[in-house]
């Protein structure tokens, strides 16, 4: 430690200059001394009018640096030849680097009495307990009428005194000398709606008047203002805008800006190499910036320069965007608001009904030399939103950049809203902290991947808050990547790769791997593209390559469990089931020592058996006539049915009927997941068919289809597609949707989550399925006839194959070994698995309640295990 | 410096045209359960059959495919991959299986065994 800095201010960026030199001087080369004006420590001014609402003078507080504070002891003079600072207590400090961040001082327009008792300024927290104690008096004060203030200044300042006089129980009158409230930030239509919505939350407002005179009458004060009129007030509080104090500075002979302020370079440095100035007081390259971002930025400058590094002020971080809720309304201004850029074009979309008015100003079109149109009007200058700021985070950070859309389209109600993805890295997110897009992005990459995090890694979003939902946004593009892409062997979605499938011919995943991915595929592209080769009708789907790409079950056609054996389900269209088939299914279970359990869909699995017993088992059933269930496969499962018109006293259609001959027109389609129906014999519904993807209930004119049901983990009610069908009218839409969903929907997208993302949603489906918008109904309808046509049991089509056959084996050393590895023990009389350790344990009721329990002591037992398809 | 390579003994398992390509086959090699992989280049791998976080014996059931370029299997049971390089699971830090030497001599597919 063995220079010295002495910080002459103790404001927000004064605060920030040390606390952005305490971070990164690890070796301590810089002792720091702060001299500050007020007695309080460094608090936070944005917030100065929350104060009025209840925050604490602590609450505001910002955190200690632990470096040598001198509060209420301001610099009085600079000795730039010694390097010395004298304070007002007569204290002297050396300093090697010295830093002016001394802020600025209200400005109070000359006019005669603004010194008397009851006027004040709105600066510090002083002013602010200032005013409360005389509103609190005023307020107190006997008489008749409600007591008044008139607040000179109708800008950003001066809207927040008046909200915080309203606050205190005063009437407030705003007196402002330009034709509109906040005259830098709004236009003129922004102006209007602004002052309209205001006014209409009762405030006064005079625009394009000033104050001339304040006079005291009797207790009171008298504004007299320049148009005659002359207004009551208890208080008058001028908040008329801000001038540098820069009075320390010209003393001291250092070069000053032409209006005011410490003039600096790019790196904030004055006219003297050992002194620097940030925030308020600086004029940087002669300009004065009385927001607190820019300030923030010039001691991060100064900061890393005190440290030997290059930082310099760059444009971005002189960005003057504002938004913030004044009086209740939304107001933001950002970039060229004023349209003052030459050519600059303005577009408009004002709504006084909804009370909304956004500007964007655009680049006119400008033309290259050799006349051709370079800039058609999309670069974004700059804006206003007045009423609604909504779009404020997406639009500024495109300040500079081509609009991604029309910009009418932009800040129309229901218009383009803009993804977090238009924005280029180099866009501003945080202007408060001058952080980018692409720091926030890299800040993910680096495993920052929520908003806290974002914060506490890069500082967006922690002071004014407002780019908080823009972070969201850059999160959802970046953290949770909405990439379309299969898998990282292919770039393309489930639905375009069934497009290249149908349309190019490709009938093997190498050759399409080739072509239009890259490496050997996965387990989430290899079974994706055996369904979609499936669906295409390519034959046995253990003929050639395609073996290689299923998954466990379909390369076994059965339901793995968790020991590692598997669960066999026959067909039993629409749930109906012969006593002789009952009875082959209870030999074969009992012959193979199979674990048997209805479904859910109406049908019977048997679990435990091995992979060598498959075929055996197989045997047996496909003898008995019965056939693959395609409970293992992405393919529909049941058709659930009641029994109807059959046997039902209430049943209005043949249900039963209905449910096998679509089970069987429909087995062994395969999908991007698995789908259920069911059909009801009438309006009881008791095949709950509104909970399968596509369920039919009779009616007495016919069916009604409803689409986009499931159970499971995400319940949903399936929604009526088109009512009273005829038979034939029924199949050939259900034909056209399983055809469209099969083609269009992604990897594991059951119907429902796939009607919902199709834009138009179930509207949209009707038109395609019902209407035939698309004009592909032909082209659905024959492809549901080629598989109709096609369809054979792939269980048999093993037993018929040696050498699928083959693949039906324990070891391929000892092919009728069991896996010694699977143990069973018996429960309520059937054989399960060893209880998995930690995992699954027996249920046991054992309920404790006063009354008698038959057979009490006995435990009643409960397992659940897999099924196939419930 | 030496390398202790340890000797390993050779257990015939089947011809090499039981073995389809990116498919995986189990085998019973001296008590153990071997699941041995052919992928597409024709590189033979084999593992512990032992999905180690199930516990079933299924790995050979796996899916194959690659990481990255790096040949992998993927669990039937709860879909981890496994380096078929190394035994890694690229899923779960810490969980491994043990990787076997695998030769072919005179079209047979071998295993070797420390």
């Amino acid at each position: 430690m063995n220079r010295q800095l002495v910080v002459i201010g103790n404001g927000m960026v004064g605060h920030r200059l040390v606390q952005a030199l305490r971070e990164r001087d690890t070796r301590r080369e810089w002792h720091v001394t702060v001299l500050g004006e007020e007695t309080r420590p460094a608090y936070d001014r944005v917030a100065l009018s929350s104060y009025v609402d209840g925050t604490t003078a602590d609450e505001l507080t910002l955190p200690e640096l632990g470096v040598q504070l001198h509060l209420g002891d301001p610099a009085v003079a600079i000795d730039r030849a010694a390097r010395r600072v004298r304070t007002a207590s007569g204290r002297t400090l050396s300093y090697d680097a010295l830093v002016l961040a001394t802020g600025s001082v209200p400005f109070v327009p000359p006019v005669p009495g603004r010194d008397l008792p009851g006027c004040f300024v709105y600066r510090t927290l002083d002013d602010l307990d200032a005013i409360t104690a005389a509103a609190e008096a005023a307020v107190a004060r006997p008489g008749p009428g409600r007591r008044s203030a008139v607040v000179v200044g109708g800008g950003l300042l001066g809207l927040e005194a008046a909200r915080a006089l309203r606050r205190l129980g005063l009437s407030p009158q705003v007196v402002e000398i330009a034709p509109r409230l906040m005259p830098v930030q709004v236009d003129e239509g922004g102006g209007a709606l602004l002052r309209r919505l205001v006014e209409s939350s009762d405030l006064a407002v005079r625009c394009g008047v000033s104050v001339t005179a304040v006079a005291p009458d009797r207790g009171r004060l008298t504004a007299t203002l320049s148009d005659g009129v002359e207004l009551d007030a208890d208080l008058v509080v001028f908040s008329a805008g801000i001038r540098p104090a820069d009075a320390l500075a010209r003393a001291a002979g250092l070069a000053l800006g032409e209006r005011g302020g410490v003039l600096v370079d790019n790196r904030c440095r004055t006219s003297d190499e050992d002194v620097w100035a940030i925030g308020e007081v600086a004029a940087l390259e002669g300009r004065t910036y009385g927001l607190v971002a820019p300030g923030y930025a010039m001691a991060e400058v100064v900061a890393d320069r005190l440290l030997g590094g290059q930082a310099t002020m760059t444009p971005a971080e002189l960005d003057m965007s504002t938004q913030l809720k004044m009086l209740g309304v939304d107001v933001a201004s950002f970039g060229d608001a004023q349209a003052a850029t030459p050519g600059a074009l303005e577009v408009v979309v004002d709504d006084p009904v909804a009370g909304t008015y956004s500007k964007l100003v655009v680049s006119g079109p400008a033309r290259s030399d050799s006349g051709e149109l370079v800039d058609g009007a999309r670069t974004l200058l700059g804006g206003v939103l007045v009423g609604d700021a909504s779009r404020f985070a997406s639009l500024r950070p495109l300040v500079g950049s081509p609009l991604p859309a029309d910009p009418a389209a932009m800040i129309a109600p229901g218009g383009v809203e803009l993804g977090a993805d238009a924005l280029p890295d180099s866009a501003q997110i945080c202007s408060c902290n001058a952080v980018t897009k692409g720091a926030i992005t890299s800040a993910i990459a680096g495993g920052a991947h929520d908003v806290p995090a974002l914060k506490a890694c890069t500082r967006a979003g922690t002071s004014c808050g407002s780019c908080v939902p823009l972070l969201k946004k850059v999160l959802a593009t970046e953290g949770v990547e909405v990439s379309k892409a299969l898998c990282e062997h292919f770039g393309q979605s489930r639905a375009e790769l069934f497009e290249v499938v149908a349309g190019t011919g490709i009938r093997t995943f190498s050759e399409l791997v080739d072509r239009f991915g890259r490496g050997r595929g996965c387990d989430i592209c290899k079974p994706a593209i055996a369904s979609i080769l499936a669906s295409l009708g390519t034959g046995h789907v253990h003929d050639g390559e395609q073996a290689a790409l299923q998954d466990t079950n379909d390369h076994f056609l059965a339901n793995l469990q968790r020991n590692g054996t598997y669960s066999v389900v026959p067909r039993l269209p629409g749930g109906e089931v012969s006593p002789a088939q009952l009875i082959t299914i209870g030999e074969v279970a009992r012959d193979f020592g199979l674990y048997t359990k209805i479904t859910g869909g109406q049908r019977i699995d048997m679990f435990g058996a091995r992979v060598e017993q498959l075929p055996a088992i197989w045997r047996r059933l496909v003898d008995a006539g019965f056939e693959s269930g395609h409970a293992y496969g992405k393919a529909l499962r049941t058709v659930k049915s009641c029994v109807g018109t059959t046997w039902c006293r209430y049943g209005v259609q043949d249900s039963v009927g209905l449910a096998v001959a679509l089970e069987l027109r429909y087995r062994g389609l395969r999908a991007p997941h698995k789908f259920k129906s069911g059909v009801s014999g009438c309006a009881r519904e008791c095949a709950e068919a509104r909970s399968k993807d596509f369920g039919i209930i009779a009616t007495e004119q016919g069916w009604n289809l409803y689409v986009g049901g499931n159970g499971g983990f995400t319940p949903r009610h399936a929604e009526l597609l088109a009512s009273d069908l005829d038979t034939e009218q029924l199949v050939t839409i259900i034909d056209r949707f399983l055809m469209f969903y099969i083609r269009t929907a992604d990897r594991l997208q059951r119907t429902a989550s796939w009607i919902e993302s199709l834009e138009g949603g179930l509207e949209h489906l009707r038109a395609v399925v019902v209407e035939d918008s698309l004009g592909i109904c032909a082209d659905l309808e024959a492809a549901m006839e080629k598989h109709v046509g096609s369809y054979a049991d792939e269980w048999r089509g093993v037993l018929e194959d040696e050498e699928k056959l083959a693949r039906f084996v324990s070891f391929v050393n000892a092919p009728d070994t069991p896996d010694a590895t699977i143990e069973v023990v018996r429960e309520r009389g059937q054989p399960v698995p060893l209880p998995a350790p930690g995992v699954r344990q027996p249920t046991e009721l054992r309920l404790r309640r006063p009354c008698a329990v038959i057979g009490a002591g006995a435990p009643i037992t409960a397992h659940d295990p897999a099924g196939a398809d419930r | 410096m030496t390398t202790v390579v340890p000797d390993l003994r050779w257990h015939d398992v089947c011809d090499l045209a039981r073995l389809l390509p990116e498919r995986g086959a189990a085998a019973l090699v001296d008590g153990r359960q071997v699941a041995i992989f052919r992928t597409h280049d024709g590189g033979l791998h084999a593992v512990d059959n032992i999905d180690p976080i199930s516990g079933a014996a299924v790995l050979s059931r796996g899916i194959v495919g690659d990481r990255g370029g790096v040949p992998t299997v993927a669990s039937p049971v709860y879909k981890e991959s496994f380096s078929l390089l190394d035994g890694r699971c690229l899923d779960a830090d810490g969980v491994s299986v043990t990787v076997y030497a695998v030769r072919i001599t005179d079209g047979r597919v071998q295993i070797g065994i420390p």
